[in-house]
């Protein structure tokens, strides 16, 4: 075992009035009161959302403007607390988008019972239901903070998609394999 | 006007000048309790109460919003709330003395107002600087120590009217430093007058007098005392932060052990009226420091105030003396606001370890040096 021991000075007559220490504590804290404010003022300035934050989970359309939820329900078998809630109902046979087949009916999201998991985007096969960065809910009763179908479209809006599953889908049921 | 105002019997005269004394200190206060929000937000790195908005004046363009911002409405409501609340009293109080106390808290901190002149203006009958100055008498310094020192029995009576254990220890704590410290600063001023009263004419305490002296001619004559005496100076500060019970002293009621001390047990209007003492002793505080050793109203050391409003009018002259004087206690209670974001409060025993052990040996040893050396001086 190898020992150093450390040499303790004695303090200096300075130190010991503690004078200039004072006077160096005053300076910092001068400083910091002439610093911008490190606080935001909340509901006016709003922090900056990172990438990927869980925020209140959305619908989304398609830049095309078509609903992108085909109400397979598997967010709702999958969500933890049960929050989801979807009747799912059909397309009519004579809409542009009738090869999609379904669409949900209702779609009501809880978000007393939301805890923003994010298992509901993971799971989405369509990237129809998204956590986009809306972090402040609130409302006066519990009927106002369940989420329909239009309201969650309202704060879902337009996404960019990579895809477009739906019209290659088309495209190759009415031109075959080859059209892309 | 002024014509009406001499015509008066001399107590309505004296009691006219007593409320607007009064009048200035008590929006003061309330002010400085704002201004302590607002620094300690500002060094905290955050923006402070500026939410509020009265209903006429916070709506004039420009003005509305500024004053917003820096908070004033918070400190009207923030009065207005006290005024309005339940006035409760505990059951296990001792009522009499559960009154008195805050009474006796602020009647002595805005007594002392009556020997602190707040500005001087020229008198063009007799040539002279004046003090505007409720009473000019020339006990002066030590008529503030006697009054102000009275308030350490508020501090007594509220632990001890109260009834319970905390309250108590910030009683006892409170008349343990407070006395401590009252020594120190007692012997810190004896050599500000030991030079002020040059042997010839009649010897004063008065604080007129002070200032005239350090607004004289020459090196020495246009000298602060911080300058001339910068020892001085230090124990007096040191001792008027305990005496106000300010961080690092604020032993009577450090929140964090004593959960608010000596006003555990008080609330609503009696509760703001500690605090408003508090703030007022803190405001003479700091004047009595303004004009021990920072020259009072002379605007800068070698600058005094008499040639620079002798041609003025009176009430121009006035306000700017005043204006410099008040300019310069503002700073100081910035100060104190300043370092209670800075230092950490003390241990109990090392405030007593500093006052008797530290702070009395120096301002014992500064006595008799400085007295040496003004006899020195005089002699030669």
């Amino acid at each position: 075992m190898s020992f150093k021991t450390v040499e303790r000075k004695p303090l200096t007559l300075a130190e010991r009035t503690y004078v200039p220490q004072i006077l160096n504590g005053l300076s910092h804290t001068f400083k910091k009161m002439v610093k911008p404010n490190e606080t935001l003022e909340y509901p006016e300035a709003r922090p900056p959302i990172p990438e990927g934050y869980r925020g209140v989970p959305t619908l989304v359309k398609d830049p095309n403007g078509r609903e992108k939820c085909v109400s397979c329900q598997l967010c709702e078998f999958v969500c933890p607390p049960k929050a989801i809630r979807i009747k799912p109902g059909e397309i009519s046979a004579d809409a542009d988008t009738a090869h999609v087949e379904k669409a949900p009916q209702e779609f009501d999201i809880d978000m007393l019972r939301c805890i923003y998991c994010g298992l509901c985007q993971e799971v989405c096969p369509e990237e129809a239901i998204w956590l986009q960065n809306v972090f402040s809910v609130s409302g006066y009763t519990r009927e106002e903070l369940v989420n329909d179908k239009e309201r969650l479209y309202e704060l879902g809006g337009t996404l960019p998609d990579e895809h477009f599953k739906w019209d290659k889908k088309k495209a190759a049921e009415e031109a075959g394999n080859g059209a892309h | 006007m002024i014509d009406l105002y001499l015509s008066l019997p001399i107590w309505v005269q004296a009691a006219i000048k007593g409320l607007i004394a009064i009048g200035f200190l008590i929006p003061v206060a309330g002010a400085c309790s704002l201004a302590e929000r607002k620094v300690s937000a500002w060094i905290q790195g955050r923006p402070g109460p500026n939410r509020a908005r009265a209903w006429g004046l916070g709506y004039i363009p420009i003005l509305g919003p500024i004053l917003q911002r820096l908070g004033v409405f918070h400190l009207m409501a923030d009065g207005a709330k006290f005024v309005f609340k339940e006035d409760v009293v505990p059951g296990h109080v001792n009522k009499f003395y559960y009154y008195l106390a805050p009474l006796v808290a602020l009647v002595p901190s805005l007594c002392t107002v009556v020997v602190v002149p707040f500005g001087a203006y020229f008198d063009a009958a007799s040539e002279t600087l004046k003090p505007l100055i409720l009473a000019d008498v020339d006990v002066g310094i030590l008529a503030v120590f006697a009054i102000g020192s009275l308030s350490v029995y508020a501090l007594i009576l509220a632990g001890w009217a109260s009834n319970s254990k905390y309250p108590f220890l910030g009683g006892v704590r409170a008349s343990a430093q407070l006395i401590s410290y009252e020594l120190s600063m007692t012997l810190s001023v004896i050599p500000v007058f030991l030079w002020v009263n040059a042997p010839g004419p009649e010897a004063t305490l008065s604080l007129f007098a002070v200032v005239e002296s350090q607004s004289q001619a020459g090196l020495f004559g246009g000298m602060w005392f911080v300058f001339l005496m910068p020892m001085c100076a230090f124990i007096f500060l040191v001792s008027l932060f305990a005496e106000t019970n300010r961080q690092p002293f604020d032993m009577p009621e450090s929140e964090a052990d004593l959960v608010g001390g000596f006003h555990t047990e008080y609330g609503e209007f009696k509760w703001s009226i500690f605090f408003v003492a508090e703030y007022a002793h803190m405001t003479i505080g700091s004047a009595v420091f303004v004009l021990l050793f920072l020259g009072g109203w002379n605007p800068l050391p070698w600058v005094p105030l008499e040639p620079l409003i002798a041609g003025l009018p009176v009430w121009l002259g006035g306000l700017l003396g005043a204006a410099f004087f008040l300019g310069k206690t503002f700073f100081f209670i910035f100060l104190f606001m300043w370092v209670r974001w800075t230092l950490p409060r003390f241990r109990y025993d090392q405030v007593m370890r500093l006052g008797w052990q530290k702070l009395l040996p120096l301002a014992i040893a500064n006595v008799i040096f400085y007295a040496l050396a003004i006899a020195v001086i005089e002699r030669s």
